[in-house]
C-alpha cells in the first residue's frame, strides 16, 4: 500500500512538485471566488501557511489565482488554513487603523474530530482509526447533513476528509457565510445532543417530548447502530461497557447472564425500557439514549462559533499521514474509505508513470488545438487527471457547479439593479 | 419665554404614510417644527400616560381586562388613543387620529430627551414604554400585526391552517409548551432562524428549512426584545447628543422639569412612622444621613433658623425617615424657640431676621398665611410658630391645602433644581459647595485624605451621587456600596442596614412591602454596586436579560 511508503521526510522535495502539478488552483479560485458577485471576496481572504520547521505565517492574502499559485509553489507550506473574510486586505491589516481591521464573513464549519469518542470505541484511541469506528463518521455525516439542509435550509455543503482522523465541513451558502458568532453557535447548540466530559456517564439526556431533530437523528443512528455498536464495539458483550456505560440494572444483568448475543441482549434492553414507559417517567427512553451516546455526532462549539477560526484548506496535506484532504462524495458515502486515500507520494508517483497509448493519442488532439500560452495550463489540468486525485477533483466540480448556479442569480440581479442608473 | 406658533407641515404624502399604521417602531425621529406649547404639552401628556401603565402594572396583571379598561380610557383621556382603523373621518370632538398619532410619535421622541440621561430614568422609560407597546400590539387586529412586522423589516408570515395541520404533530413535539390547543388555537408564524437564537439554540422550537415556527404569544415577546433593544441603544445614543439638547435654553428646564415628576422610589411611604425619636436624630444625623441633611442639620442646630428650601429639602428627608407630623412639628417648634430665644439676645439679629423674612417665602404660602411677610415675621418674633411655620409643616404633610403627600427630594432634584443661594444650606454639598470647603468639612468629618481625593475626582467628573456614594462608603467602612445612590433617604436606610449589622443584605427583602417599588426597585436589586462605572453595553445587556418577563 502506498501509504506504507509515505514519510514526512520526503515532503520538502514532493510539496513543489504537487503544488506545481496536481494542486487544483483554478477549482480553488472558483471556490474562493464565489462568482465574483462581492467585491474583493478573495483579495480578504486570510490564509495561513505552516512552512518547514514549523514555521507558521498568518493574514496571507492574494490579490489573484496566479499570485495565489505563485506564492505556494515559492513557499510549498506543509499545511494550508482557510480564515475568514477581512475588511481590508490581510496581507495590510498592520497599515490599517487599529480597531477597524475585521473578520466579516466565513463559511460555516464543523469539525468532527474520532478523538472525542473514545470513551465510546474500544477498538481504537486517540489519533488512530479503523474501519470499525469510522462508522462513527458515516453517521455523524448523515445526521448533520440532513440537519443542515432540512432544518436550517442550507445547501451547499462541502465533507471533507480532513486527513487523519475525522472530517470536516463547509457549510457555503451566502446566508451562512453572513452568519453571526452568536448565529454560529446557536446553530452548534441546536445540533448537540452529546453533553459532558469525562466525569459524567450519562452523556445523553433526553425528556419529553421529544424534538422532532432528535427524532430524524435517531431515525438516522438506528440504522447503523446494531452493526457498529452492537457487533463492531460490542457494547453489550463486553463487561466494562455493560458495567461503566450502561449502568444495565441488576435485573438486567442476571437476564444477560442467559443471554449472550448481542441483538437479543439489546431487545432485553428495549423492553425494559418500554416497561418503564408506561410506568414512570424515569428511564422511558434509556435506549434511545444509549443509541445516542455511541453514535450521535460529536462535535467542538468552539471550532464553529468563531468567524475568524481557521480551518485546514480543502487538498492540503496532512503532514502525519500524507495524506490529502479530498472531499468526500456522499453518494458513495457507505464506501469511502479512509485508508484508501490518496496520498501525496502515491499521487506524485502516479504522475512519473509512462503515459498509457491513450493517454498519447488524447494528448496529440488537444495539443493541435491548444495555443502556446494555454498549453502549460492544460499540461497541468491533465496532469492530475491522471492520478488518483482525479475522482476527488470531479466531485469538488461538480459541488462547484451547484453552487455556481446560485452566483448567477445573484450576478443578474445585480447588473439589473446597476441598469436603473 | 417665547412661544413661537410656527407650525410648518411636513409634506402631507410622507405623513400620510408614516402615520397609515396605528403602531410605531419609533425608528425615525420626526422632522418638523412645533410650537413649544405643544412640545410641552405632549410631553407631559405621554408623561401622564406612562404614570397611568406604571400603575396600573403595580395594581393588575398586565393586560388583564380591568388592565385593559382602565388603560383605554386614560388614553382617551389623554387623546390618546388609537382606534384600529386608519380612517381620517373628522371625529365628533378632539384630534383625529392622524393627529393622535403624530402625538404619540412626537411624544416619545421628547421623552427620551428627557429620560435618556441616567440609568434610572432609561430603565423606568424603556420599562413603560414596553408595556405601552405591548398593549397596543395586543390590541391591533391580525391582519395589521402582520402589516406592523413586514412594515419593519420583521419578516415573519403566519403559515397557513393546511399547513398547520400537515405540522401539527412536528409543532406540539417541539416544545413544552406547544400543547394541542395551542397549536389549534394560535397564529403560526414562519421566523428566519436568525430572528429567534434563542429558541434556537435551546432547541425549544421547531425548525424547517431555516424557518422557526413560532406561536403568536412567543411572537410578541420576540418583538417586545426587539422593540426593547432598539429603545435602549438608542437611548444610549441620545444621551449623547444632550448637551447639545440642553445648550438650548428654551428646552432644558422643560426637559429637566419633565424627569423629575418620575423619580423612582418614592420614600413617602409611611410604614416606618414612629420609629425613630427626636432624641435620636442628633446622633443619627452623624450617623447615618447623607453628607446634605448632615449638613442641614448641623445648621439649624447652630443657627435654630433654615429657609424655605432647606425647610423643605430637610422637613421632607426626616419625614421619609420616619417623623410623624406630631414629631415634626415639636422638632421645629423646639429650633423655632431657640431661635426666638437668641434673636433676643441680640438685637442685631433681628435685622438679618427681617431680611430673610422677607425672602424665600413662596407664594402660596404668603396667601394662605395671609397677610404680609413683616406681619409674619413679627409673629415670629412674638414666638408665634403656629403662625409662622406650623403650616407649611403641616402642608408637607398634606394635611392643608392641596392635602398631596409631599415626597422626599431625590438626588436628582436636590442637585438640579434645589440651588442653594446666599445665606442657603440646602442643596447637595458635592454639587453646590466649594470644593475647598467641601475639603474642610470632609477633614472635620473625619474622612481619610485618600477618600477625600476620590471624592474630589468624582466630583470633577460632575458624578455627585457618586461622590455621596463613596462618603458612604468611607464612612460605613464598606468596601463597595451594595446600592445605586439617587436619594437621600435610600442613604439613610442602606446606612442603617449596615449599621444593624447585616452587611450585603439583600434589597430584595425590602420589596415585598412596598408595593409601588416593585416595578422600579426590583430592577436596581441587581448584585453591581456603582452601575454608572459600567459600559452602557454592558448595561443594557443586563437590562435586557432581566426584562424577559414579557
Amino acid at each position: 500500500m502506498p501509504a506504507s511508503d509515505y514519510d514526512s521526510a520526503c515532503l520538502p522535495d514532493i510539496l513543489p512538485l504537487y503544488y506545481r502539478r496536481l494542486f487544483p488552483f483554478s477549482q480553488y479560485y472558483r471556490w474562493l471566488n464565489y462568482g465574483g458577485v462581492q467585491k474583493n471576496y478573495f483579495q480578504n481572504r486570510e490564509f495561513s501557511f505552516t512552512l518547514k520547521d514549523d514555521i507558521y505565517v498568518r493574514y496571507q492574502s492574494f490579490t489573484t489565482q496566479n499570485e495565489l499559485e505563485k506564492e505556494m509553489q515559492k513557499m510549498n507550506p506543509y499545511k494550508i488554513d482557510i480564515g475568514a473574510i477581512y475588511s481590508h486586505r490581510p496581507n495590510q491589516h498592520n497599515t490599517v487603523k487599529s480597531g477597524t481591521f475585521q473578520a466579516l464573513e466565513k463559511e460555516l464549519v464543523f469539525d468532527i474530530d474520532m478523538t472525542d469518542y473514545d470513551d465510546v470505541r474500544s477498538c481504537c484511541s486517540a489519533a488512530e482509526i479503523c474501519p470499525k469506528c469510522w462508522t462513527l463518521m458515516t453517521i455523524a455525516i448523515r445526521v448533520l447533513d440532513r440537519a443542515l439542509r432540512d432544518d436550517f435550509g442550507f445547501q451547499h455543503l462541502l465533507w471533507v476528509y480532513s486527513g487523519r482522523r475525522g472530517v470536516h465541513c463547509w457549510v457555503c451558502d451566502e446566508a451562512a457565510r453572513k452568519l453571526s458568532v452568536a448565529a454560529r453557535s446557536a446553530v452548534a447548540e441546536y445540533l448537540s445532543l452529546v453533553k459532558g466530559g469525562d466525569e459524567t456517564m450519562k452523556k445523553v439526556v433526553l425528556s419529553d417530548p421529544i424534538h422532532p431533530f432528535i427524532k430524524e437523528s435517531l431515525v438516522v443512528v438506528e440504522r447503523y447502530f446494531p452493526l457498529y455498536a452492537l457487533q463492531d464495539q460490542d457494547i453489550l458483550g463486553r463487561k466494562e461497557s455493560v458495567d461503566k456505560h450502561l449502568h444495565v440494572r441488576k435485573q438486567l444483568q442476571q437476564d444477560f447472564q442467559n443471554e449472550k448475543k448481542p441483538e437479543n441482549r439489546w431487545n432485553l434492553l428495549k423492553d425494559q425500557a418500554k416497561r418503564k414507559q408506561a410506568t414512570s417517567k424515569k428511564g422511558q427512553y434509556f435506549e434511545k439514549e444509549i443509541m445516542l451516546q455511541y453514535c450521535y455526532p460529536r462535535l467542538d462549539v468552539n471550532v464553529s462559533k468563531g468567524v475568524n477560526h481557521l480551518l485546514k484548506s480543502p487538498f492540503s496535506v496532512h503532514p502525519k499521514t500524507g495524506r490529502i484532504s479530498v472531499p468526500i462524495d456522499l453518494k458513495e458515502l457507505e464506501t469511502f474509505d479512509p485508508f484508501a486515500v490518496p496520498t501525496i507520494n502515491m499521487i506524485c508517483e502516479e504522475l512519473d508513470r509512462p503515459r498509457t497509448v491513450e493517454e498519447e493519442e488524447k494528448s496529440e488532439e488537444t495539443n493541435d488545438k491548444d495555443n502556446e500560452k494555454d498549453a502549460a495550463e492544460s499540461r497541468k489540468i491533465r496532469d492530475y487527471k491522471r492520478t488518483s486525485l482525479a475522482k476527488y477533483v470531479k466531485c469538488f466540480d461538480q459541488f462547484l457547479d451547484v453552487m455556481a448556479r446560485s452566483w448567477k442569480g445573484e450576478l443578474l440581479k445585480k447588473s439589473d439593479l446597476q441598469k436603473d442608473f | 419665554m417665547q412661544f413661537s406658533s410656527r407650525t410648518k407641515k411636513f409634506t402631507t404624502n410622507s405623513q400620510t404614510e408614516l402615520y397609515s399604521h396605528p403602531l410605531l417602531f419609533y425608528v425615525q425621529p420626526p422632522l418638523e417644527n412645533i410650537s413649544l406649547m405643544e412640545f410641552e404639552t405632549f410631553a407631559v401628556e405621554r408623561l401622564k400616560l406612562l404614570k397611568t401603565i406604571e400603575n396600573l402594572g403595580v395594581s393588575y396583571v398586565k393586560l388583564s381586562d380591568q388592565y385593559i379598561k382602565k388603560l383605554e380610557a386614560e388614553s382617551k383621556a389623554l387623546n390618546f388613543l388609537y382606534r384600529p382603523e386608519a380612517d381620517d373621518r373628522k371625529p365628533l370632538s378632539g384630534p383625529t387620529e392622524q393627529e393622535k398619532r403624530r402625538k404619540d410619535h412626537i411624544s416619545h421622541f421628547i421623552l427620551r430627551l428627557a429620560y435618556c440621561q441616567t440609568e434610572d430614568l432609561r430603565r423606568w422609560f424603556i420599562q413603560q414604554e414596553v408595556d405601552l407597546f405591548r398593549y397596543r400590539f395586543n390590541d391591533l387586529y391580525p391582519k395589521q400585526k402582520l402589516e406592523f412586522l413586514h412594515r419593519n423589516n420583521l419578516q415573519y408570515d403566519t403559515i397557513s391552517v393546511e399547513e398547520k395541520k400537515a405540522l401539527h404533530d412536528k409543532l406540539v413535539n417541539s416544545s413544552y409548551a406547544f400543547s394541542g390547543i395551542t397549536v389549534e388555537d394560535q397564529d403560526f408564524y414562519k421566523v428566519p432562524f436568525q430572528d429567534a437564537l434563542d429558541l434556537v439554540r435551546l432547541r425549544k422550537v421547531y425548525l424547517k428549512a431555516g424557518y422557526v415556527y413560532i406561536p403568536h404569544q412567543e411572537i410578541v415577546t420576540i418583538v417586545l426584545n426587539d422593540f426593547r433593544t432598539r429603545l435602549s441603544k438608542a437611548l444610549a445614543l441620545t444621551a449623547r447628543s444632550l448637551p447639545a439638547v440642553h445648550s438650548d435654553e428654551r428646552l432644558q428646564p422643560l426637559l429637566n422639569h419633565l424627569s423629575h415628576a418620575y423619580v423612582g422610589q418614592d420614600y413617602s411611604n409611611q410604614k416606618n412612622v414612629g420609629k425613630i425619636s427626636l432624641e435620636q436624630i442628633d446622633s443619627l444625623s452623624g450617623k447615618s444621613f447623607p453628607l446634605c441633611m448632615r449638613q442641614i442639620h448641623q445648621s439649624l442646630r447652630e443657627n435654630h433658623h433654615l429657609r424655605h428650601g432647606g425647610r423643605m429639602q430637610y422637613g421632607l428627608f426626616l419625614k421619609g425617615i420616619g417623623l410623624s407630623l406630631e414629631q415634626a412639628l415639636q422638632f421645629w417648634r423646639s429650633e423655632f424657640i431657640k431661635g426666638k430665644v437668641d434673636a433676643d439676645k441680640s438685637g442685631s439679629a433681628l435685622g438679618g431676621v427681617l431680611h430673610e423674612a422677607g425672602s424665600l417665602v413662596c407664594d402660596w404660602h404668603r396667601e394662605k398665611m395671609g397677610g404680609s411677610d413683616a406681619e409674619r415675621e413679627a409673629c415670629r418674633r412674638k414666638g408665634d410658630f403656629d403662625k409662622a411655620y406650623a403650616y407649611s409643616v403641616r402642608h408637607m404633610f398634606g394635611k392643608e391645602g392641596k392635602r398631596t403627600d409631599y415626597t422626599p427630594y431625590s438626588c436628582m432634584k436636590v442637585i438640579l433644581s434645589n440651588a442653594p443661594s446666599q445665606g442657603d444650606h440646602h442643596g447637595c454639598p458635592f454639587r453646590h459647595s466649594n470644593p475647598e470647603l467641601l475639603k474642610q468639612k470632609l477633614q472635620v468629618y473625619k474622612v481619610s485624605p485618600s477618600g477625600i481625593i476620590q471624592i474630589l475626582e468624582l466630583i470633577k467628573g460632575m458624578h455627585y451621587q457618586l461622590a455621596c456614594q463613596k462618603y458612604f462608603e468611607l464612612t460605613h467602612n464598606v468596601e463597595e456600596a451594595s446600592f445605586s445612590l439617587n436619594h437621600p433617604n435610600q442613604y439613610f436606610i442602606e446606612s442603617q442596614k449596615v449599621l444593624a449589622g447585616g452587611r450585603d443584605i439583600k434589597r430584595e427583602t425590602d420589596a415585598p412591602q412596598k408595593p409601588q417599588e416593585n416595578s422600579t426597585k426590583a430592577p436596581s436589586a441587581a448584585p453591581e454596586a456603582a452601575a454608572n462605572t459600567q459600559d452602557v453595553a454592558e448595561m443594557t445587556e443586563e437590562l435586557d436579560s432581566f426584562f424577559q418577563d414579557a
